[in-house]
């Protein structure tokens, strides 16, 4: 048979560039566990967004001058004079964002089906340096519009280095390279932004999957499927990346993009949470603005930052909030990994612990007032509890017998008929029932199927727990 | 354990009560679809404003193409003499002096929407009040003791706060009245200062309108999107059991 050109070609590269191999070790010989659920979709959106990150950066570097004089004009410029530049900052600006629910939605996934735990101890740390990377990015990140928000955020959070003895004010004058933030640490941190944390973060992202991949994915029953081989070698519930995962994460980017669109599309300030009100203001030295918060994603922290009186021991918390992820593998001493099978004590911990995260975020946008800086203490101590209690309450606890196939997955079709008649027991028959003035329905509240239902709810809560 | 989880929960509900409100603010009616307001607004603007505040953010060309007007036409209408279609909305006064004469500079207003709420702006440009102890004669509810003066006097009449003493002595605020009217009635005040509100919102992000529109075929196209995808999923998952 005679080959043609392009695929002598093909066959040229090939014999000399492993991307078959590659192609097969990473996705179409790559067993995964065939129970993931929704959870598991924010890895392959964290990179969606990384993508869009870089690409949509790349743009905005175009036509962004990293000059205190010209920066805030030029953010305007791009979001008003440049043909489509409103489309890209929004999708940039909203990215950042995103990128943070994405990652902290991956990583509680990591908390409640135990992925920490051995032998994928390196990829959580990976992970957590990822993480770090990603708020050092977020924070350059945010000087650069040069708005009174950026300016003080900014202020704010480097002259935390001057609270470390003997070197503090040398580190910051370091970091800044001028006694306040100017038109030199605008530059450094453009130069940070765009080309050295870009950098790192993607190597990190890189040495992350190669680690998953080296020891295989977890799941949701937290099961090594690695030890039920069929003749082949091939785990006999695992399914090959490609295609079953790939076409299963774009119905997930799919949802994502419906959720970004939105956000861009109609609300790209998102009520001050993503684009904060007083960046629309030119960054003034000379006016501090009446209350400082940073963006969202690092609310908690900053909330425990405030919440220790003392300055130098609020930052050793404040990154101390953050180390403590570094050890989790090793604080868990539970034998399971996933939450499904673990006892009541780590399932009631995990609730306290999201409510604290929840509760210093909120915390952490408001001014420090006496009575919300001792709100901010509890929840301080309930988010160092979570983790430092660890040790102890995860030996107290009685482990469920873990199974030793995959249970059966659920599937969001499953759930379609039970919606349905939950709704039928929550509402009766009427003809012609007037909501909203305007629509009509035929069926209307049933009041003791809502409590029902309810009661229910809260029972079904209340054992799981136990 | 019990005790301590109800504890928590009840710290977490009783954050709200914790929280504080400010003062109130009276509600601007602006309209980003309303063309009529938005350029009369912008006709107030060049009027009262642009003497002081520049909206150098925005063209007299982007007006004309956003609404679809003929450029002569805002050259005419909106425009001050001698402004050229391809200029941004510059006040001509020096920044040098202004600052001397107010104390500061008068800002630019490109995106005072933005930074503050349409419904803030519209009850700060009502809230001017006579005060023969200010240099400029006027003080703000809103805004205490901005520098700047009450530009609608003329219109709007000569307006007076009413303080009431309490019983510990000190100041509370009653009401806004009235004096000596002026040239327009209330209600013709109302409508202007929302259209000028209008204006600057509009000036704010002149691509809000756009972006909305386009918005709709972005999402249209993702939920089909979703449904293909879906049934991709659904035919390649048919085996796996």
């Amino acid at each position: 048979m005679k080959v043609n050109r392009l695929t002598a070609c093909g066959n040229w590269v090939l014999d000399r560039f492993p991307l078959t191999k590659l192609w097969n070790d990473h996705m179409a010989h790559y067993y995964a566990p065939k129970n993931f659920n929704f959870w598991y979709f924010f890895g392959s959106l964290a990179l969606l967004v990384l993508v869009n990150q870089l690409l949509t950066g790349i743009l905005l570097t175009m036509n962004y001058k990293p000059d205190a004089k010209l920066a805030f004009d030029s953010v305007e410029y791009i979001m008003r004079d440049v043909n489509w530049g409103w489309l890209i900052r929004y999708m940039h600006s909203t990215g950042a964002s995103a990128f943070f629910i994405v990652i902290y939605l991956h990583m509680f996934r990591g908390i409640i089906y135990g992925s920490y735990k051995q032998p994928r101890e390196l990829i959580w740390i990976f992970g957590m340096l990822i993480f770090l990377c990603l708020m050092a990015e977020a924070f350059m990140g945010y000087l650069l519009p040069w708005g009174q928000m950026s300016y003080w955020g900014a202020q704010v959070i480097i002259s935390l280095f001057s609270a470390i003895p003997f070197v503090g004010d040398d580190l910051s004058l370091w970091v800044r390279g001028d006694y306040v933030v100017s038109d030199a640490t605008l530059n450094r941190f453009f130069a940070f932004h765009v080309i050295s944390v870009p950098l790192v973060l993607v190597l990190l992202i890189f040495l992350h999957i190669v680690a998953l991949h080296e020891v295989g994915s977890n799941n949701p029953d937290g099961i090594e499927i690695k030890k039920y081989k069929g003749k082949n070698g091939i785990p006999l519930d695992g399914i090959p990346f490609h295609p079953y995962y790939t076409v299963k994460d774009i119905v997930g980017v799919a949802v994502f993009l419906i959720f970004f669109a939105a956000v861009i599309f109609y609300m790209p300030e998102m009520g001050g949470f993503f684009l904060e009100a007083d960046n629309f203001i030119p960054a003034d030295p000379l006016k501090t603005p009446e209350h400082i918060a940073p963006l969202w994603y690092f609310t908690p922290f900053y909330a425990i930052l405030r919440a220790v009186p003392d300055k130098f021991a609020g930052v050793i918390a404040m990154f101390g909030s953050i180390a403590v992820l570094f050890v989790l593998p090793w604080l868990d001493r539970s034998p399971v990994k996933s939450i499904r099978y673990r006892g009541g004590i780590f399932k009631k911990a995990l609730f306290f612990f999201v409510i604290s995260f929840f509760a210093l975020g909120y915390l952490g946008t408001q001014p420090a007032t006496p009575t919300l800086t001792i709100f901010a203490r509890v929840f301080t101590l309930i988010y160092f509890g979570f983790f430092l209690l660890m040790p102890i309450y995860t030996r107290w606890e009685k482990p469920k017998p873990v199974p030793k196939r995959l249970t059966k997955s659920f599937s969001m079709e499953g759930f379609v008929p039970e919606v349905k008649s939950v709704i039928e027991e929550m509402t009766i028959e009427d003809k012609g029932f007037v909501l909203f003035g305007s629509s009509e329905f035929k069926r209307k509240p049933n009041p003791e199927g809502i409590r029902n239902v309810l009661f229910r709810l809260a029972k079904k809560i209340k054992t799981s727990l136990e | 354990m019990k005790t301590l989880s109800i504890t928590i929960l009840l710290l977490v509900f009783s954050l709200g009560v914790a929280a504080e409100e400010s003062m109130d603010l009276q509600q601007a009616n602006f309209d980003p679809e309303d063309r009529a307001s938005i350029l009369q607004g912008a006709k107030t603007f060049v009027k009262y404003c642009l003497g002081c505040h520049s909206i150098k953010h925005i063209r007299y060309l982007r007006i004309a193409k956003d609404f679809n007007i003929d450029d002569k036409k805002v050259l005419a209408e909106v425009a001050p003499q001698g402004a050229s279609i391809y200029d941004q909305m510059h006040t001509a006064m020096n920044a040098h002096d202004s600052a001397k004469w107010f104390g500061v500079e008068p800002p630019d207003l490109s995106l005072i929407s933005r930074s503050r709420s349409a419904d803030w702006l519209y009850s700060y440009l009502k809230s001017f009040y006579t005060d023969p102890s200010k240099p400029l004669g006027a003080n703000n509810l809103i805004f205490k003791d901005v520098g700047m003066p009450n530009v609608f006097w003329q219109v709007q009449g000569e307006q007076k706060a009413i303080f009431t003493t309490e019983d510990d002595g000190q100041q509370v605020f009653d009401k806004l009245v009235i004096d000596k009217p002026g040239t327009m009635t209330e209600e013709e005040f109302d409508t202007m200062i929302n259209d000028l509100v209008n204006f600057l919102v509009y000036v704010g992000e002149p691509v809000k309108l756009e972006r909305e529109r386009i918005g709709k075929y972005v999402l249209f196209y993702l939920f089909m999107f979703l449904l293909l995808a879906y049934l991709l999923k659904k035919e390649y998952w048919k085996d796996v059991h």
